[in-house]
């Protein structure tokens, strides 16, 4: 749905929909702090970003732009050979290892911080430089620039 | 909580990872805005996250769920920064249709 609805704000909408259901899937499998953490970034930070750039951009249906039926075609068909092959390889292989007694611990802020501060800890600070140069560029790229127009 | 793998087995979430990841492929080929192929993005991310979330629940190991967080980090970052990207192309040429953007010299 959000492929195929026309207009952008109903593609949000639906997007933070399936942002829940995988914040739920998150819960089931023990990963709490993941789910906290993806339901705040995701539908908190991200998709107002997202909402915010529409609407500042006023996009409407009428101004949608629509591909030709052939490469709506070729495009279906290109995604349904992709997820054929991929679930026919992964649907087969065979999972060796059996699955661990339950640990519901693992998924907690304190053993994932004790993992992260530990053995992490340089990809942790690698990530923040990533933040401060992404924050750079994304307020250079959004500021007025006097040369063009 | 008791082990999920016990009622729903490992395959069903590959599965669904590559259902999720082969409708994100999907968005990418057939629109023609550049926010949708935005959107289309995060979900490819969001199913390859799921994928080592359902991994890492599976052996055990929390190296998994760090991993989804730098993924999650990384694409905030990116999710910026393409925003930021596209006003500024809507500026200057007043559209965000992909199929315009053809020139690399306005």
């Amino acid at each position: 749905m959000v492929v195929a609805s026309k207009n952008p704000v109903h593609s949000v909408l639906y997007l933070i929909l399936t942002f829940f259901t995988v914040a739920g899937h998150y819960l089931l499998l023990n990963a709490q702090f993941l789910a906290l953490v993806h339901i705040v970034v995701y539908a908190g930070a991200i998709m107002v970003l997202f909402l915010f750039v529409i609407m500042l951009l006023n996009l409407n249906v009428d101004k949608e732009p629509v591909n030709t039926n052939l490469v709506k075609f070729a495009g279906a068909i290109a995604g349904g050979s992709l997820m054929l092959v991929l679930i026919a390889v992964l649907a087969k292989t065979n999972i060796m290892m059996p699955a661990h007694p339950a640990n519901t611990q693992i998924g907690l802020i304190k053993n994932l911080g004790k993992v992260l501060y530990t053995e992490y800890n340089l990809p942790f600070e690698i990530a923040s430089i990533l933040f401060l140069v992404a924050m750079i560029g994304a307020v250079i790229l959004a500021k007025k620039n006097p040369h063009t127009t | 909580m008791s082990n999920i793998f016990s009622v729903v087995p490992i395959q069903h979430y590959i599965i669904l990872s590559a259902i999720l990841f082969s409708i994100g492929v999907l968005g990418v080929l057939t629109r023609r805005n550049a926010i949708i192929i935005f959107m289309s993005v995060e979900i490819m991310l969001n199913s390859v996250n799921l994928l080592l979330a359902a991994f890492s629940t599976y052996h055990n190991d929390a190296a998994g769920q760090i991993f989804v967080f730098f993924i999650m980090a990384v694409a905030a970052a990116e999710v910026a920064v393409g925003l930021a990207i596209i006003v500024m192309i809507y500026r200057n040429i007043n559209t965000i249709d992909i199929n315009e953007l053809n020139k690399l010299k306005g």
